[in-house]
């Protein structure tokens, strides 16, 4: 598979703050990316340069082969729905989805229609009138509808209930199935969308911690609990990213994948092993606190 | 539905496996494709497609081009033998494992599961 979108040694400075900080990675085509992070992490800023929305400090963005800045050919390739897009002061729904049509070439008008029943969005009203919800609803339907070669959704769900949540997951599943592209999903909902994904980016500090298959990432990390002596004995030595006690039992997360003789040895001391989420281990891993080893 | 640490592609795999198993897809007819499973499942179908082609390689699955997937003759029995085979240690060890914990051993534990037998045949 070819890359889409080439990015490396991205650094964007805001005078005194770094946002990205040295970032380099590959989109490949026909995959869906979660964008993960944490607030501050960097994946706005990211996302905003990659569709040239805004200047990088140092370092190259490629998209298509060629520089994104003021380049119709790739442009209108790409899609990026910002969760606080601004709208002309009097622009409706339908004017809006009227522009993105004139935009985007692949644009399916049938599909855009099939969505605002979808998430029930009324076409008339200024958008600024919209609620928190609605107005993600306008952008979620921009973004599905525009069948663009590499689509960006920023936070897509602000707002929206859980049924429009699951009606734009299930939406765009399907249509990704008949036209696949490349998608970034950048979400805080991580366990909502962990399935749909096949790669995830996470995001620290403006730097990349992660770029894995999603798949890979479910046998990343572990939960062992039991006899606090015995999880000790057990995770001495292993790279331990958080740690919890209740009374005589410790549950510890452990980085690594489980072997045979693993399993055995941990049965064997009456420890239970279970699975960590993808949720869990972002959070694991951007959280603060200090990382330390068993022995520690 | 989903269990998680295990790899979604595999369960994939399983599920139309113990459709096969069960009965509900029988030899010779058309398996669900990827872009079904995936919007079933609610899963990306580059996942489903993993786990199709996993029991295309089995042996379990056959592509017949511009078509789709069919069950392989034989493949009920195949996937049944294998089954019979990891049955120990898939369920019987868990159950071991909690009978030691109880203070049960082995007679005490065929005598239970030869009550729970007879109930069922009762019913």
């Amino acid at each position: 598979m070819t890359s889409v979108i080439e990015v490396s040694h991205l650094t964007k400075r805001f005078r005194d703050t770094v946002a990205l900080d040295d970032v380099t990675f590959a989109l490949e085509g026909d995959t869906i990316y979660g964008l993960l992070g944490r607030n501050g992490a960097g994946k706005t800023t990211l996302m905003s340069i990659v569709t040239a929305q805004s200047f990088a400090t140092t370092g190259k963005v490629s998209v298509f082969g060629e520089a994104p800045y003021e380049n119709a050919r790739v442009l209108n390739r790409v899609c990026f729905v910002r969760d606080d897009q601004a709208y002309p002061s009097s622009a409706t729904a339908l004017h809006a989805f009227r522009i993105a049509r004139l935009c985007f070439p692949n644009w399916d008008q049938a599909l855009a229609d099939r969505l605002v029943t979808d998430f029930r969005l009324p076409l008339k009203t200024n958008i600024k009138k919209l609620s928190r919800g609605q107005r993600s609803a306008v952008g979620a339907i921009i973004g599905v509808a525009s069948r663009a070669e590499v689509t960006f959704f920023d936070e897509p769900y602000l707002g929206l209930d859980a049924v429009a949540r699951q009606a734009f997951y299930d939406r765009l599943l399907e249509d990704y199935a008949e036209h696949p592209r490349t998608i970034v999903l950048s979400s805080h909902l991580i366990d909502e969308v962990a399935n749909i994904l096949e790669r995830v980016i996470v995001l620290d500090n403006g730097r990349v911690i992660m770029n894995d298959a999603a798949d890979d990432l479910r046998n990343r990390a572990v939960v062992i609990t039991g006899d606090s002596a015995a999880v000790a004995a057990f995770t001495a030595g292993r790279e331990v990213i958080h740690r919890q006690n209740l009374g005589n039992v410790t549950a510890v997360t452990v980085l690594g994948g489980m072997s045979p003789q693993d399993r055995a040895a941990l049965a064997a001391n009456n420890l239970e092993v279970s699975p960590v989420t993808l949720q869990q281990l972002v959070v694991r891993t951007t959280q603060d606190a200090p990382r330390s080893t068993a022995a520690a | 539905m989903i269990d998680e640490g295990k790899s979604l592609f595999l369960q994939i795999a399983e599920r139309v496996e113990d459709s096969i198993v069960d009965g509900s897809l029988t030899e010779e007819s058309q398996a669900p494709s990827t872009n079904e499973l995936a919007a079933f499942y609610r899963i990306n179908p580059a996942t489903a497609l993993k786990g199709i082609n996993l029991l295309v390689d089995k042996g379990v699955l056959y592509k017949q081009r511009g078509v789709g997937m069919f069950v392989t003759s034989g493949a009920r029995a195949a996937l049944l033998a294998e089954r019979r085979a990891a049955f120990a240690d898939t369920y019987l060890e868990p159950l071991m494992a909690e009978a030691r914990k109880l203070g049960l051993n082995a007679e005490d534990l065929a005598a239970l599961i030869g009550e729970r037998f007879n109930e069922r045949i009762k019913q």
